[in-house]
């Protein structure tokens, strides 16, 4: 393989071409003190990205810049800014037909704007990461956290995973190219996480050594060629046999999709062993559940530690990826829960539905408390909620700071 | 490791599901599987090898991925696999009838097909040289185009498939191996000869 022929080698920038798993795994740490912008820039820095193409939209315009800043100092090898997001997206297509490895961020309705790429990207199985610093998209204008968009992302045969931390954040960008690059696997990755909560607040985050990097990306492990639009055996792009009415032409197209989605299910496997597990728990064993992603996490975190001083025993499911979905570990994890209880930063609770259509006896599942448009969730939210579900009576949240 | 979802001989439904979307999962370096059950790869070849001589019509595709000089191990394999059509040959009764049919490349080709001549991997069902191949192997076909067909294949068809995989394998075959090289292809060849007279042929 050419990506194992290069290990050991220097990049023009001197860093060494490092086997993943143990830049990853073992290579030493190094404690930093960052925001989840400036993270996003050293996990990149590590990527061995070919091309990063940007956009600005609020609260993703710092890490794209920050990547710019990347460019400059030789990391990257292209890096411009698009006409809008669709552009970016169509552009991002792009560079990956021609087996470049390819990044880009993006929140909200930047998101939604270029969501007609997103399944044109597992369909033309592209291992493209697009960071999403999730927003608000509806009107009125909100720029503030709010996870709605992942909801939309779910049904594109994309990858997504939902990061609970910088520190996830940083690792699973460099993971989450090894996952999506594998052969039978190759499709995009959403790697979402909520908007400034993790991008505008600084965190300890762990980081690799910066003279190691990822091998680079080796587009002859593709599933399918490489796009050239002149020659076999790619020339299909200006023959596509979507265009022909027949049973077999919509047969093709139909076992297409299903094998975007059976890519999807094969990368469960390389996403167990690179993220140790699709979902983390604690204390799976009591009768009230938190389960949740993103940093509805760590306000369940908090909750369940207010709680515990009430003498409420509260166990936690941290959900880290969306697509594979953990179906099979939620039913495993959840199995002595009488109430599970799922916060969410969205108006939908989608994350609910998906756990409700997953597990058997759902009526236990209690979904939210819900927040959305920015809103913060404070522990006692959650906390009041649970109690409030177990018939303990709650002092009303607006006694607060009186 | 065994599965609930067998991968068999069709035809099996209007859409088949793919293997992966009911749990199948693909075999680990050095394994095969057989009928999504995972298997020794010794064991898949052995049996690839059997259900070659027991076809009336053994056939070949090999992909674009060994049909076009692309590197050096592109031509050793396309050798491998010339070598393995030919110890088939050799091998087989005068009732059947090995083939060896190229899929050069993925366009559909309208507004028809020589069936005679090449597999389109978007009609493998109603052009893999008139529905009579009962036993192929898949080989030098890009992962996911050689899923689509080996999934058509199973929806329409009684043909046995057998995936020789470069990378990872393909569940949606009822017989793969992975990691695919010319030494490999040739191993397959000798599997062929060696059991050559144990398998009863097709009357």
């Amino acid at each position: 393989m050419a990506t194992q022929s290069v290990i050991g080698q220097k990049n023009n920038k001197g860093q060494t071409f490092t086997d993943p798993r143990y830049m990853m795994h073992e290579a030493e740490r190094t404690p930093s003190f960052f925001t989840g912008s400036e993270v996003i820039k050293e996990a990149i820095r590590r990527a061995s990205c070919d091309v990063m193409i940007a956009y600005p939209i609020t609260p993703q315009s710092e890490a794209a810049a920050l990547i710019g800043e990347l460019f400059a100092e030789g990391y990257i090898g292209d890096y411009f800014r698009g006409e809008s997001e669709f552009a970016v997206m169509s552009q991002c297509a792009g560079a990956a037909f021609g087996g470049a490895r390819v990044f880009t961020t993006t929140a909200g309705p930047g998101t939604m704007r270029a969501m007609e790429n997103f399944p044109m990207w597992a369909g033309a199985r592209l291992p493209i990461q697009m960071i999403v610093t999730c927003r608000g998209i509806n009107s009125p204008l909100s720029i503030q956290p709010d996870t709605l968009e992942i909801s939309y992302l779910m049904q594109t045969g994309m990858l997504v995973w939902h990061a609970e931390t910088a520190q996830d954040f940083y690792d699973w960008i460099l993971k989450g190219y090894m996952v999506s690059e594998e052969p039978d696997v190759h499709l995009p990755l959403a790697l979402c996480c909520d908007g400034f909560f993790v991008t505008h607040t600084k965190d300890m985050v762990d980081l690799t050594p910066v003279d190691m990097c990822l091998p680079p990306y080796d587009p002859y492990r593709s599933p399918v060629p490489c796009m050239d639009m002149e020659c076999p055996p790619v020339r299909m792009m200006r023959d596509p046999f979507v265009m022909k009415s027949n049973y077999i032409s919509y047969a093709t197209h139909a076992s297409w999709q299903q094998e975007v989605w059976a890519a999807v299910e094969r990368s469960r496997k390389h996403s167990i062993a690179w993220l140790d597990g699709l979902i983390d728990t604690e204390n799976t064993d009591a009768e009230i559940l938190l389960l949740a992603s993103g940093t509805a996490v760590s306000q369940g975190r908090e909750a369940i530690e207010i709680l515990a001083d009430e003498g409420i025993r509260v166990g936690l499911v941290k959900v880290k990826t969306l697509r594979p979905w953990p179906g099979e570990e939620i039913i495993e994890a959840t199995k002595n829960a009488k109430h599970i209880i799922v916060p969410e930063f969205n108006v939908t609770g989608w994350l609910a539905r998906e756990v409700k259509a997953t597990i058997p006896n759902n009526e236990r599942v209690h979904a939210g408390p819900h927040v959305c448009g920015g809103m913060t969730m404070p522990p006692e939210i959650i906390a009041s909620e649970i109690k409030t579900l177990l018939g303990i009576k709650v002092q009303t949240l607006s006694a607060r700071g009186s | 490791m065994t599965t609930r979802y067998k991968v068999m001989p069709g035809p099996e439904h209007f859409l088949p599901p793919s293997a992966a979307s009911m749990g199948n999962s693909l075999p680990d370096p050095g394994q095969g599987h057989i009928h999504g059950s995972i298997v020794p790869e010794e064991q898949a070849m052995e049996e690839a090898a059997k259900q070659f001589l027991a076809a009336k019509v053994p056939t070949i595709f090999p992909g674009p991925l060994v049909l076009w000089a692309w590197n050096e191990k592109a031509a050793k394999k396309a050798k491998a696999i010339r070598h393995l059509f030919e110890t088939l040959k050799d091998c087989v009764a005068s009732t059947q009838t090995p083939m060896l049919i190229p899929m050069p490349d993925y366009r559909p080709k309208y507004p028809k097909i020589n069936p005679e001549i090449e597999i389109n991997p978007n009609h493998p069902n109603l052009t893999i040289w008139h529905n009579k191949i009962d036993a192929c192997i898949f080989v030098g076909v890009h992962c996911h185009q050689a899923n689509l067909s080996l999934k058509i294949i199973r929806g329409g068809t009684d043909c046995y498939t057998i995936a020789m995989c470069a990378q990872a394998g393909h569940e949606d075959a009822m017989l793969s191996v992975r990691d695919t090289t010319a030494d490999k292809i040739l191993r397959l060849a000798d599997w062929v000869k060696k059991l050559k007279g144990t398998v009863e042929p097709p009357k």
